[in-house]
């Protein structure tokens, strides 16, 4: 049984200070010779659903692991609120989920100890999440044995319990079969109408169609347009959007 | 002088009788080699998991530094201790020299840097596979490197049979600062050592399978680890 949207009582607060507008300013990030990302301008707000596009090797992990402060920019800066460091209310769920090698729970456990929940605040979390994303079955089993679809849940289940104000996800249905990225997609669009703001990458059309209420698209490292997700869809801007909507090899 | 047959005729029926001689140098050892290993760990783990996860300048020559202490020379580590435990050296007012503290000293220095850099190598290949999602979940470094520790401990486990089993084995430090004394700090390795060159086999040849066996224990130990942590964690 799925809860009603809302914040969740036990980090509601963590929520109202969630670190946004996240504001990034001529952000550049080179690694050696390559030049990964260029003069990116970039601001995320409270309760959208924003999908970074683009084809691979356009610089959409290294823009998101910017702005969840993972990395430094080479060039530019990033503020979250106003502040120059990384808050604590956000969250990120990797392509490959990591997880500890200890239970379903215990991976959830731990994530809500670094957040400072403990005692019943956390069994009662632990459990509402687990319900949330269909694993409450496999809550004591290793995590790490658990089906690839089971470990994005978990992973997904992890960065839920935390509610976090904003919510990165890194292509997260990248090794997943359609039935597992449909279930990924409900629990993301759950999470999404629990309040928490939504950033995720993805090459895939039809995912960020279903999911974004805005569109970043990111080609060669810059952002060559971004709109709200039916205009981008409809009548894209740039030559390059236009060639990748169209299929056409960039 | 025994012929061979008769020695190891001999010996099986030493262990297989529970000598007592036998049995006290067994015991001994074990509790010499354990208490090392286990003092070590609490020494070479953090190390390792510090340097692995640690960023900072001079780090290349740390790791280095360690991976070189792995092929210390027993004697040499036997004689530094001597020197130190030594009625004159600075902490010879303890007076352990020739007893099985001064034995766990030696073989603690012996076996931490073999800890600290086998456990560096298991706990830096998995924080690079983790770093991103501790760092995002907030684990500070302490945090992280306790997470990881915890998280390889089966392959550490395996770190920890190797270290043990190098201090079970080792002949030349112990028997520096050990003075191998009959009764008080006479273990396996050098109990062979001084049977053999006496020519009596028999209590030298039960001793080494004993002390092999204990080896191919260990081994078959940490293989099991390793498999039973893959089918059940991952």
């Amino acid at each position: 049984m799925r809860r009603e949207p809302g914040p969740g009582p036990i980090l509601a607060d963590r929520r109202s200070t969630g670190g946004l507008p996240i504001v990034a300013r001529g952000v550049s990030f080179v690694r050696g010779e390559t030049t990964i990302l260029a003069d990116i301008d970039l601001t995320i707000t409270r309760g959208g659903r924003t999908i970074i596009l683009g084809p691979n090797g356009s610089g959409k992990s290294t823009l998101l692991r910017i702005l969840h402060g993972l990395i430094e920019p080479t060039r530019g800066t990033v503020t979250w609120n106003g502040a120059g460091n990384r808050p604590a209310e956000q969250a990120m769920v990797f392509q490959r989920p990591v997880l500890l090698r200890r239970s379903a729970e215990a991976n959830l456990r731990y994530a809500l100890k670094l957040a400072r929940v403990r005692g019943n605040d956390a069994d009662r979390r632990i459990l509402e999440v687990l319900t949330d994303v269909g694993l409450t079955d496999v809550a004591t089993r290793s995590a790490r044995v658990l089906s690839g679809g089971e470990q994005q849940r978990l992973a997904l289940a992890r960065a839920w319990a935390l509610d976090p104000a904003v919510l990165f996800l890194d292509e997260p249905t990248a090794s997943l079969d359609p039935t597992a990225t449909r279930a990924v997609e409900q629990i993301v669009s759950d999470i999404h109408a629990h309040g928490t703001t939504i950033v995720m990458t993805t090459h895939n059309l039809a995912q960020a169609k279903r999911l974004a209420d805005d569109v970043v698209f990111l080609y060669g490292g810059r952002i060559t347009e971004r709109r709200s997700a039916e205009l981008f869809f409809r009548s894209p801007q740039s030559a390059e959007a236009v060639a990748y909507l169209e299929g056409e090899r960039l | 002088m025994h012929t061979l047959s008769d020695s190891v005729a001999l010996a099986l029926r030493l262990i297989a009788g529970f000598d007592a001689k036998l049995v006290e140098i067994v015991r001994l050892s074990l509790l010499v080699s354990l208490i090392s290993t286990t003092l070590a760990a609490c020494i070479g783990l953090p190390l390792g998991a510090a340097v692995a996860v640690a960023r900072f300048p001079g780090r290349g020559i740390v790791i280095a530094f360690l991976n070189a202490l792995m092929g210390l020379p027993p004697v040499v580590v036997g004689l530094f201790v001597y020197l130190m435990l030594s009625r004159a050296g600075p902490l010879g007012g303890f007076g352990i020299l020739f007893t099985p503290q001064a034995m766990v000293i030696a073989q603690t220095i012996l076996i931490v840097p073999i800890l600290a850099a086998l456990s560096r190598q298991i706990v830096e290949d998995a924080w690079s596979e983790y770093r991103e999602q501790l760092t995002s979940l907030g684990a500070g470094m302490v945090g992280s490197a306790t997470t990881l520790l915890w998280d390889t401990r089966y392959s550490l486990a395996t770190v920890l049979l190797a270290g043990f089993g190098r201090a079970i084995a080792e002949v030349g430090a112990v028997m520096i600062v050990g003075g191998n004394i009959d009764g008080v700090t006479r273990v396996m390795t050098t109990t062979i050592a001084l049977e053999t060159s006496k020519g009596d086999l028999p209590l030298a040849l039960g001793l080494g399978l004993v002390l092999i066996v204990l080896v191919i224990l260990l081994n078959f130990a940490a293989h099991a680890t390793r498999a039973w942590s893959r089918t059940h964690f991952g």
